[in-house]
């Protein structure tokens, strides 16, 4: 075994310091040292998409990073994003339009679509598909995925609640 | 899987890195993105003694204005700083256009212009239209630097002329001739996924819309970028037609390139695929070049 490094990294506005071995994954360092398992490994190699989370805003496949290279960075994963009492938007809008069935992938979509409505509030549904295709989902066909895509824009220019 | 044990290192500056591997040679593997290198690890078809981790040298990321009229790119700026930036839309518009099909957004969150071009895998789009746009790299170990033309640096699957003790630290592009057009055209099975063929073409027209000179660059049907030599010599000085323009795609797909069969397409398919698009990407490069 190789030596541990420490590392300190925000992760959902909170500051952890671990010491870690270099080849741990971020994705397992998330999961397995920091306990949050809301961020979901799925292949493994940067395919499906499911471990996405936001580093330092931007979307990132958290199983092609090592723990240690988020040292001094912000990490958003999915608990970071909303509760179960108070629903981020676009959690909401999937709820809503059945934009997950088994709900593995979901959270990687959603960490995918945050900076993505950030950045085009108003998107055609060319443009959501182009987005989430770094995302796979086994169930839904996707159709109602983007649905709730199309749902959680709307909804973010006039705010329903809240 | 999980990637096997490895020594980290975690250089502050370029001489720190450059110095690491001098030491340590061969033994040694630069991460940049890690958008190739850490699944090949996780699928431990890499087993690297020593990782230097180029991350935290935060001055190889740049993109800046090159001598009259071109663009530096610096290696380690990431595909998805270079999608946005407005000097590459302005003066490399191919650079431009062929970032989005670059993997996926997350792919390009973290990845790296340089690292894609170091990595050479021949389905690689920066690879084939850094030959196209006749693009130059400089590479630094301690002691010195060399530029190497794009032409020259690949030599085989993920193969170039990197040494071990080597860094890629630049990218350059020269200025875009007077009346000149370009155009990628790709086929993948998914969108962002590897290429079954792509090409990227570079079209000079002269004064009278006669062809001057083009470049058509292949990926994904050889161990590199395959450049269509004979297919640009059917088309110099001659008058741009539609005829033209599919002869040379004929040339192209059937005696420039040697495609292979694999479990997503037959060599037979690629050759048919590699002649439709080089024709498209034809007439959108001449198209362009007229303004």
């Amino acid at each position: 075994m190789s030596d541990l490094y420490q590392l300190t990294v925000s992760i959902n506005d909170t500051e952890y310091q671990r010491s870690v071995e270099p080849r741990l994954l971020l994705s397992d360092f998330l999961r397995h040292d920091i306990g949050l398992s809301g961020t979901h490994v799925g292949c493994e190699h940067g395919v499906c998409g499911a471990c996405t989370v936001l580093f330092d805003g931007q979307p990132i496949r958290s199983c092609l990073m090592f723990a240690i290279q988020a040292d001094g960075h912000e990490i958003l994963t999915v608990e970071g994003l909303g509760t179960p009492d108070d629903l981020h938007v676009i959690q909401e809008a999937f709820w809503e339009a059945h934009g997950l069935q088994c709900g593995f992938c979901t959270p990687g979509f959603l960490m995918t679509l945050v900076p993505f409505l950030e950045e085009n509030p108003d998107p055609d549904e060319a443009e959501i598909r182009h987005a989430i295709s770094g995302n796979i989902c086994r169930c839904t066909g996707y159709q109602n995925i983007v649905e709730a895509v199309k749902l959680a824009a709307e909804n973010m220019k006039t705010p329903t609640r809240g | 899987m999980k990637p096997p044990p490895f020594e980290y290192y975690n250089p502050q500056s370029l001489d720190e890195a450059l110095s690491h591997l001098a030491e340590h040679g061969y033994d040694a593997k630069i991460l940049a993105g890690g958008q190739s290198l850490v699944p090949m690890l996780n699928f431990r078809l890499a087993q690297p003694a020593i990782l230097v981790d180029l991350n935290n040298i935060t001055d190889l990321a740049y993109i800046q204005n090159g001598d009259s009229g071109g663009v530096q790119i610096g290696a380690m700026t990431r595909h998805a700083q270079v999608e946005r930036d407005p000097i590459v839309a302005d003066r490399a518009p191919l650079i431009h256009e062929t970032m989005p099909m670059i993997a996926t957004t997350q792919i390009r969150s973290r990845g790296t212009f340089g690292g894609s071009i170091a990595h050479a895998d021949p389905s690689a789009e920066l690879v084939a239209i850094s030959v196209a746009l006749e693009g130059k790299f400089r590479l630094r170990s301690q002691s010195g630097e060399r530029e190497v033309p794009a032409a020259d640096f690949f030599l085989g699957m993920f193969t170039t002329q990197l040494e071990p003790e080597e860094i890629l630290v630049e990218t350059s592009f020269p200025t875009k001739p007077a009346r000149t057009g370009w155009a990628i055209k790709e086929i993948a099975r998914r969108p962002h996924d590897f290429a079954l063929v792509g090409v990227a073409t570079v079209v000079s027209l002269h004064a009278d819309d006669r062809i001057q000179n083009s470049r058509i660059v292949f990926l994904s049907v050889g161990d590199g970028p395959v450049v269509a030599e004979k297919a640009a010599e059917t088309l110099r000085d001659q008058s741009p037609s539609p005829e033209l323009l599919r002869a040379a795609a004929e040339t192209a797909a059937v005696e420039d390139i040697d495609p292979s069969n694999d479990i997503h397409a037959s060599a037979e398919f690629r050759r048919h695929l590699a002649k439709v698009l080089t024709r498209q990407a034809l007439e959108t490069a001449i198209e362009r070049a007229k303004g």
